[in-house]
């Protein structure tokens, strides 16, 4: 490759010399709108697949009929919904405190060694795939609850399983938060005499707010995204449930159970609950944003 | 700058290769295509034969479509496809219309976990388990316990071929746990002695001689087995068809026949499916 550099270049490399510039923004241009070309034409895709259900029956129908039995032509989501829900809270109640405490942790109290083993302990949290948490839920947690009160497959399981994937991502989110403190409020605090918990209480949490709401958003979406942990540990009876041992469904375990068999309206009526589970993931968006600008 | 240039031209070497990939159907497909549609149960397993009935017949295009069995004997009826695939045997009146070939059986046993003291079940109180009357597991001869009722999700087949056997509804079905795929089932019934469920009996079978704590009772008086399925007696299954208007020739009756054969029995097992017997298989003429 050792050429000997010419004066004369070629008009195609001549050209790109002089646009260089602007070949870049319209390449990049171009990829920004495939970018946002795919999550649009998912939408449409989605709003178009479940049209036929939506004008057969109406929007009513899945938050009034008697039960989810597409078969039978009734397609109530609402006992999907509190699943989603219940789950969703639970996890998220659980974890928050979890990761933003042992971010604090890590960050402010453990020796420089422990604290690089622990970091690197939950990133591989966050690495594991979640059928294999799934798998451990089955095998472990579900004949454990069982043991407490039967079937064992339940809402408690889903919340635990759910808690110990969307952990890391609070943790890590929590952690980056507290690195982005500066450093001259840290030496200030100590400078004024603060207590440790003091400057963590007081100067810490208040500065890294709006980063550790930011990682709430991001866990509860992970929370009601993931399918797999959940489908196999949460017995996905359609239900309402009373208690926390009693089976559940969730909206995604729905759509990953009957999808693969389901035809017509049934079919239509999964990807309406597609549909709104991309609406809550918009307004969490929309939320994470907001909470951005604020700050 | 050199740079950049790489970058397009690896842009621009990868959008050629995209290009290249479409490659242009082969114009002599007509007389090599076949299009199958129907049983979305009966489709995985006709898919894996394609592929071995291609990679042998590399000249053969074979499009599998699923939509139910009654899409597939629509479809065959009105010609639109070259086979239909059902997942039932074909009704008397039927039979006049059509021709069916089976290529495999589907049996599904109940599973108890294998510390269970309870060895059988008769048919009417699997029904009472399943619809809620019977919530003990006392109440037939078993431990002091609740019992957890594993039931399939919506659409599944194995659900569909035990409501119809034990004349049920799945809405009046009081289940603890639903479940998608056989995997699941095992896993969920072999975790918890108290849990009733119904699988594939192939995989039920395999997994028992692995050492997975499940045993499958019987059904009707007669033993889970594959080979109680193979020869017909075990009431809980059925046939899987293809299904034809004509007697079938040229390539439908040369797929019908590698669907058939013993070639194609591995991938039949595969799928937890029982090959059919050779003394009760019916011939392409």
């Amino acid at each position: 490759m050792s050429k000997p550099k010419t004066l004369s270049q070629s008009p195609l490399q001549s050209w790109f010399t002089r646009h260089k510039d602007q070949c870049l923004v319209w390449l990049l241009r171009g990829l920004a709108a495939i970018a946002g070309a795919i999550i649009l034409l998912i939408l449409i895709f989605l709003i178009k697949e479940s049209l036929p259900v939506l004008q057969e029956v109406g929007i009513k129908a899945f938050f009034q009929d008697r039960a989810w039995n597409p078969v039978e032509q009734s397609y109530n989501l609402v006992p999907m919904i509190w699943g989603t829900g219940l789950t969703m809270f639970g996890s998220v109640l659980l974890a928050t405190p979890l990761g933003i405490l042992s971010a604090i942790f890590c960050h402010y109290y453990a020796p420089q060694s422990i604290a690089i083993i622990y970091r690197r302990l939950i990133e591989l949290l966050a690495g594991i795939p979640s059928v294999v948490y799934g798998f451990w839920g089955l095998v472990v947690l579900v004949p454990m609850i069982n043991r407490l009160h039967p079937p064992g497959t339940s809402l408690l399981a889903g919340i635990c399983i759910l808690t110990l994937m969307i952990l890391p991502t609070i943790a890590l989110v929590a952690d980056a938060a507290f690195a982005e403190i500066p450093q001259e409020y840290l030496l200030g605090a100590k400078a004024m005499g603060l207590s440790a918990s003091g400057t963590i209480w007081h100067i810490v949490i208040p500065t890294a707010k709006s980063g550790l709401l930011i990682g709430v958003i991001l866990e509860t979406g992970r929370a009601i995204g993931e399918t797999m942990a959940v489908l196999m540990v949460c017995g996905n009876v359609v239900q309402t449930p009373d208690s926390i041992f009693d089976p559940i469904r969730t909206l995604t375990a729905n759509i990953a159970l009957e999808m693969a068999y389901a035809l017509g309206n049934h079919r239509s009526a999964l990807f309406v609950s597609g549909l709104l589970l991309l609406m809550i993931i918009i307004v969490l968006a929309i939320a994470t944003e907001l909470i951005d600008q604020e700050v | 700058m050199k740079k950049k240039f790489f970058t397009l031209l690896a842009v621009s070497l990868s959008m050629g290769l995209g290009v290249a990939a479409c490659n242009p159907v082969n114009p002599n497909s007509k007389s090599t295509k076949l299009t199958l549609t129907g049983s979305s149960t009966v489709a995985p397993l006709v898919g894996e034969i394609v592929k071995r009935f291609e990679a042998e017949n590399p000249e053969v295009r074979i499009d599998v479509q699923t939509g139910g069995s009654s899409r597939g004997l629509a479809d065959v009826s009105q010609g639109l496809n070259d086979i239909g695939m059902i997942s039932r045997s074909l009704k008397d009146q039927e039979k006049t219309q059509f021709q069916s070939y089976a290529i495999a059986q589907d049996g599904i046993g109940i599973i108890l976990e294998s510390s269970n003291p309870v060895q059988k079940l008769s048919d009417q109180q699997v029904v009472d388990i399943y619809t809620g009357k019977i919530d003990n597991w006392q109440q037939v001869g078993g431990e002091n316990a609740p019992i957890t009722v594993v039931n399939k999700a919506e659409g599944r087949s194995t659900l569909e071929l035990f409501l119809k056997y034990f004349d049920l509804n799945n809405s009046t079905i009081q289940a603890d746990v639903i479940i998608g795929d056989n995997q699941q089932g095992i896993k969920t019934v072999a975790g918890n002695p108290h849990a009733i469920g119904y699988v594939s009996i192939g995989a039920a079978e395999r997994d028992i001689s692995q050492k997975v704590p499940l045993k499958l009772l019987s059904v009707g008086g007669i033993d889970a087995t594959t080979a109680t399925v193979q020869n017909g007696s075990f009431p809980l299954s059925r046939p899987l068809n293809l299904v034809t208007t004509e007697t079938p020739s040229g390539l439908t009756k040369e797929f019908i026949e590698f669907a058939q054969s013993e070639n194609v029995h591995d991938l039949v097992e595969a799928q937890n499916f029982v090959p059919v017997t050779s003394s009760k298989l019916v011939y392409a003429p």
